[in-house]
């Protein structure tokens, strides 16, 4: 069964219809735990793009030899090789970032978003497809990361990437680390409302 | 085994626990302990003692008991003045979860010294453990991990409770691999670098070997909890328990605590969170805010409540 998606289709569908954070709900820990700077946001994104391309292209590479009975062990084992690779480059070469990221780069292997990705698509298509998906996928979770992280240092801190751009801090509570709740609360509810008003112009 | 045989075991363990104590009731020591700031240890003294001497820091050694040649530097001694309760202050904090040896040369000029050892109660360090996983670093509302599986799976109540005890028993499990592995086959041959493709290979393992057996032994068992034991293995708190243990060097008891509480507080709010949510869906909720969204800033306002626990210390 191969898609009859585009490869532009594919990281497109990632980025916006299946968006990791915002439409599929999964993969919630980072998109609350350190989405407080776009920064932060940015650095896990990358982390995620490559462990999810690189495990969904050996996933597909592999696809037919692979027992179905074992298939999830398969995969999980396939994320932490992945996962254990980028967390040794991050230690080694950006070892500020790695320390800010603490513990949530080793907790890539327990992203729901990767194994599901795995399940559904790359077990199912061609290495081509899957590693477009791959994109898609680690983009969309990229772009959430970085929205959420957006509106948590503007409105937190004042500050965008560490400049200062409002010059004062509207609303401190957005730092707090539990702040990231309510952020994505919001922000659901504000892309539902979003949509609700889109049908609702449609209809019209 | 016959009564005789019970209370000759239980005479001896009587005597094994309490010869430490008599031994410590002969010796110049009445008492030790940490201090309130992380850099003191408080000695009480059985008698008055000699300000003079008591005071100079110099007549102290103190050291962790498991690295002798470490001694560790003191700034100063105070002793009180009912001239028997001794604050020594160091020059860095003290790691209170180590049994640090004291020695004194001498308690007055010419007098004899003594020598004794400062360690916190182990079993109220493991119960401390066990309610700072539980409630005061609760994994979900203050760490944030897990929350995929959380917000999935608690809908209704028997379904938060449902997972809630899988969840515990698979963690319980795979900490107790999880340590042994990591205590006896890779940190003796330097193979830290696979901790997370080991850790999460035991965990798949673990779920692997609870379903199979679940399901031959206990099929009415298996039918109510097989469909949450594929869930566990995307949750983060599984990986990050044993990832915690490593980074901390816990020992075996210590990270059985960790384990219990890190599934206990799962449990925990994985129920506290589906008696709300089986409340709201009769309240009336903005369409925007439905389902998810609203879930959110529930889990919030929880964690906001969780917050009040950070600060409590037991022991």
């Amino acid at each position: 069964m191969a898609t009859d998606k585009t490869n532009l289709q594919l990281v497109v569908n990632g980025i916006l219809n299946e968006n990791p954070i915002f439409r599929l709900v999964l993969s919630m820990c980072p998109a609350v735990g350190i989405s407080t700077t776009v920064m932060n946001g940015f650095m896990l994104g990358i982390a995620v793009l490559f462990v999810q391309v690189c495990s969904s292209c050996t996933i597909a590479l592999f696809k037919n030899v692979i027992h179905p009975r074992i298939r999830i062990p398969t995969y999980t084992l396939t994320i932490a090789t992945w996962v254990t690779v980028i967390d040794m480059v991050l230690a080694a070469y950006l070892p500020e970032a790695y320390a800010k990221m603490g513990i949530f780069i080793k907790l890539i292997v327990a992203f729901a978003i990767i194994t599901m990705r795995l399940e559904m698509f790359a077990s199912k298509e061609s290495v081509n497809a899957s590693f477009w998906d791959g994109i898609g996928m680690g983009l969309g979770f990229m772009f959430g990361m970085m929205a959420l992280g957006f509106v948590r240092e503007l409105l937190g801190m004042g500050t965008l990437l560490g400049y200062d751009v409002l010059g004062f801090k509207p609303l401190l509570f957005f730092v707090l680390p539990l702040a990231g709740f309510f952020c994505v609360g919001l922000m659901m509810a504000f892309f539902n409302y979003i949509e609700i008003v889109y049908k609702r112009a449609k209809r019209a | 085994m016959n009564t005789h045989t019970i209370r000759r075991i239980l005479f001896s363990l009587v005597l094994l626990l309490g010869l430490p104590v008599l031994a410590q009731a002969q010796a110049l020591i009445a008492g030790q302990d940490f201090g309130k700031a992380p850099n003191e240890i408080v000695v009480t003294f059985a008698g008055e003692v000699d300000r003079t001497t008591v005071e100079n820091p110099a007549n102290y050694r103190v050291y962790e008991a498991q690295d002798p040649d470490i001694l560790l530097a003191l700034e100063s001694v105070a002793l009180a003045d009912d001239q028997k309760t001794a604050t020594l202050t160091f020059k860095e904090p003290l790691n209170a979860r180590l049994s640090h040896v004291v020695t004194i040369s001498r308690l007055a000029e010419g007098g004899e010294g003594a020598s004794f050892t400062v360690m916190k109660p182990y079993l109220g360090y493991l119960f401390s453990i066990l309610v700072g996983a539980l409630l005061i670093n609760n994994f979900v509302f203050t760490k944030y991990l897990g929350l995929c599986v959380f917000f999935g799976t608690s809908k209704r109540k028997d379904t938060a409770k449902g997972m809630g005890l899988t969840f515990t028993m698979v963690i319980v499990v795979s900490a107790i691999m999880s340590w042994f592995f990591y205590q006896f086959i890779l940190k003796p041959y330097g193979l830290n670098f696979l901790q997370i493709v080991v850790f999460i290979g035991l965990v798949s393992l673990t779920v692997q070997a609870v379903d199979t057996v679940l399901r031959k032994v206990n099929p009415a068992l298996f039918n109510a909890f097989g469909v949450y034991l594929v869930l566990v293995i995307a949750n983060c708190v599984i990986i990050a328990v044993p990832l915690i243990l490593a980074d901390n060097e816990y020992k075996f008891w210590e990270s059985f605590m960790l384990a219990l509480g890190a599934g206990g507080g799962f449990l925990l709010a994985l129920y506290l969170m589906s008696s709300v949510r089986e409340r709201m869906e009769l309240a009336n909720i903005p369409q925007t805010f439905k389902g998810v969204p609203i879930a959110f800033i529930v889990a919030g306002q929880f964690a906001l409540a969780f917050l009040g626990f950070s600060g409590l210390t037991l022991f």
